[in-house]
């Protein structure tokens, strides 16, 4: 249905959809309808960096300087599987 | 976790479908400080999600107050409503409040269809709401009960919910509790519409589903095995009424001996951790055969206790959707003898 990801799409959450902090472990979660997802550090930052204006490309970058070392396969598959759950939406570029 | 808050019984509606108890306790109800004195004890025990409901919760005059102090304490805030009362100026009110997504109620495809299973003149009323819901920018899920009148109109019902920019449309076959059960003969589908029904709504997820998510809750009388009802007895949901006796689901109140708890009484943590209606089917040493050999208990927990009660008058038996269960015959029989009969329509309480 969908096309695979490219370094030049631009992801956003899907409306309805935000990051918040779980109150009793203060995990960063994904809210949702009906749904929350637990999210490690590093999603929650790329799942931050997703305002529809960056480019896969631009996210990887800015949070390669927060955490060493993030491949960009990870994020595109971060990202893709959002897009799956229709958590996320792609604008592409 | 999430809280499922029922404001009020009051409802505009007369669906026969309803889940109320089809007799409401003659009781107050949680007043505005009370209310927000289970907010703030629910987000103390670790619950992110808020459903607003009822009855009809926009009948409550001070639910923005509710919606602000929620999202103040960090919930995911879901309003689940009729539409009846949702005009611009309240649709405005709650979305600067901070209401997160809205769950809209919809009878059927057509005005004509639509009210008469509502009991009430409301299609139009729904169309100014979603319209209204979605030129405010929030997200709109269409909730539809499907039963044997509405259930061959999928596809109508689908075009519909698209047409009005709906973010999701969930498709949700009857649960029979409170008029639901009472109507149950006239409301069940044949096992023909079902399949039918099944078809339809993989052909709207064809056509609809690139941008709406079409969520299809299947028909447990038609299952093999029961649903697993609320995920286990006490493990995710609490639902307080709306006279604050809290509940590990929503249909619980009509477990005689139960030994329900009231947040006016006692904590909410309190009630979650030791009061005897949330501890007695936690788990599964309450099980008996046979499901307590079943590797499936993990997965159903037994299915629905309040099912097992209405249709057996014990709640710790084995739902009989299962067919395994020894009172599957009562399903049996039910299905076959469903017939095209008039519907009783719920009674409302009076407002006060």
């Amino acid at each position: 249905m969908t096309a695979a990801l490219s370094l030049g799409d631009r992801p956003q959450l899907r409306r309805g959809v935000r990051v918040s902090t779980d109150p009793l472990s203060q995990a960063p979660i994904l809210l949702f309808p009906e749904g929350v997802l637990f999210l490690n550090e590093t999603a929650a930052a790329v799942i931050r960096h997703c305002d529809g204006s960056r480019t896969v490309a631009h996210m990887v970058q800015a949070i390669d300087e927060i955490y060493d070392g993030v491949a960009v396969g990870d994020v595109l598959s971060l990202v893709a599987d959002l897009v799956a759950q229709r958590l996320m939406v792609v604008d592409r570029g | 976790m999430g809280l499922l808050a029922e404001l009020t019984y009051r409802c505009p509606l007369h669906c026969p479908y309803c889940s109320n108890p089809v007799t409401v306790p003659d009781t107050a109800e949680l007043a505005l400080p009370e209310w927000l004195r289970v907010l703030e004890q629910a987000r103390q025990l670790g619950v992110l999600q808020l459903h607003l409901s009822g009855g009809e919760p926009l009948i409550r005059p001070d639910l923005a107050v509710l919606v602000t102090r929620a999202r103040e304490l960090g919930f995911y805030v879901n309003l689940v409503t009729s539409g009846v009362g949702l005009d611009e100026s309240r649709a405005r009110e709650l979305a600067d409040a901070g209401i997160d997504h809205v769950q809209l109620s919809l009878q059927d495809a057509d005005r004509a269809a639509g009210d008469n299973t509502a009991g009430a003149r409301v299609f139009d009323r729904k169309m100014t709401a979603a319209a209204v819901i979605t030129a405010l920018g929030l997200p709109l899920t269409i909730n539809v009960v499907l039963h044997r009148t509405n259930i061959g109109h999928i596809a109508a019902i689908a075009d519909l919910a698209a047409a009005l920019a709906a973010d999701r449309l969930e498709l949700a076959h009857t649960q029979y509790y409170g008029w639901a059960l009472l109507n149950r003969s006239a409301l069940l589908p044949t096992p023909e519409q079902v399949v039918a029904a099944e078809q339809a709504v993989a052909r709207a997820r064809a056509l609809h589903g690139g941008t709406m998510e079409i969520v299809y809750v299947v028909a447990d009388y038609y299952e093999p095995y029961p649903k697993p009802c609320m995920h286990g007895w006490g493990r995710r949901h609490i639902i307080i009424a709306p006279d604050g006796r809290a509940l590990p689901c929503p249909a619980a109140a009509q477990i005689v001996g139960l030994g329900i708890d009231n947040v006016t009484e006692r904590s909410l943590g309190e009630i979650w951790y030791l009061s005897p209606s949330f501890t007695r089917f936690r788990g599964d040493e309450w099980m008996s055969e046979p499901c307590r050999s079943c590797p499936r208990k993990a997965i159903d927990f037994g299915g629905c206790r309040c099912q097992a009660f209405a249709l057996t008058g014990d709640a710790a038996r084995a739902d009989p959707i299962c067919q395994l269960s020894p009172d599957h015959h009562l399903i049996d029989s039910a299905v076959s003898s469903a017939t095209p009969r008039s519907l009783r329509f719920r009674s409302n309480p009076a407002s006060s």
